[in-house]
């Protein structure tokens, strides 16, 4: 079983975590993305999620597609947030049920590095001096990205 | 004409959601950006964005025509 979403909605961490679980299962996953108080040492109040997102939702379909064939995965599920996002909320939860841990970890691993490759999400930043700015990660060489 | 999506730093960019760019027959992204580069409304816009076609990455050879459903895509940033 897999399920992928774009959402408007606040993200469960707990109903992504029981949608997966089964007794089959030995092994869940869980990552979850939230919004950090600064990025390249700027304060950030918060952050607008914004996504095309009918070729998101197909991306992200793709990507569970994969981490089944490669991992074996038994359940796999990821949701993605637009919208206005507070600092602490969580923007992407992904949840993966397996046998044992190491598919179930690798699983989760994969899902969010393709999402920060191929996924079509923006993030426009907020900062606390009133700014705001358009993330480019192809612009930045600084910091290793959550 | 096809309409082109525009996204995020691109809509802001160019003042609008979308935009009309000419297409002729057999002409392929790399044509679209062509002529995309010829509107003055485009002009903010880098010269080779990603483009998405019919919900898809597609190269400077893949084939447009009216109908599809084409995309600029910013650099990405989920997660």
């Amino acid at each position: 079983m897999s399920r992928s979403a774009i959402v408007e909605r606040t993200i469960d961490p707990a109903a992504l975590i029981a949608e997966v679980s089964s007794p089959q299962c030995g092994a869940v996953s869980v990552f979850l993305g939230t919004v950090r108080d600064q990025n390249d040492g700027r304060a950030v109040d918060g952050i607008d999620y914004t996504a095309y997102t009918a070729m998101a939702e197909a991306e992200l379909a793709s990507i569970l597609v994969e981490v089944e064939e490669l991992f074996a995965v038994t359940s796999v599920v990821v949701e993605h947030r637009v919208g206005s996002l507070d600092l602490g909320d969580v923007s992407v939860g992904i949840a993966a049920a397996h046998a044992h841990r190491g598919a179930a970890l690798k699983s989760v691993r994969y899902v969010i590095e393709e999402i920060k490759k191929r996924v079509p999400v923006w993030k426009l930043e907020h900062y606390s001096d009133g700014t705001r700015e358009w993330v480019d990660p192809t612009a930045r060489h600084s910091e290793a990205r959550a | 004409m096809v309409t082109v999506q525009l996204f995020a730093s691109y809509a802001e960019l160019v003042g609008s959601h979308s935009i009309e760019v000419p297409v002729n027959p057999g002409d392929r992204v790399a044509d679209l950006l062509g002529n995309l580069r010829n509107l003055p409304s485009a002009s903010l816009l880098p010269r080779t964005p990603l483009v998405a076609v019919n919900r898809a990455f597609a190269s400077e050879h893949t084939p447009v025509s009216v109908g599809d459903e084409i995309a600029l895509i910013p650099p990405v940033a989920g997660g």
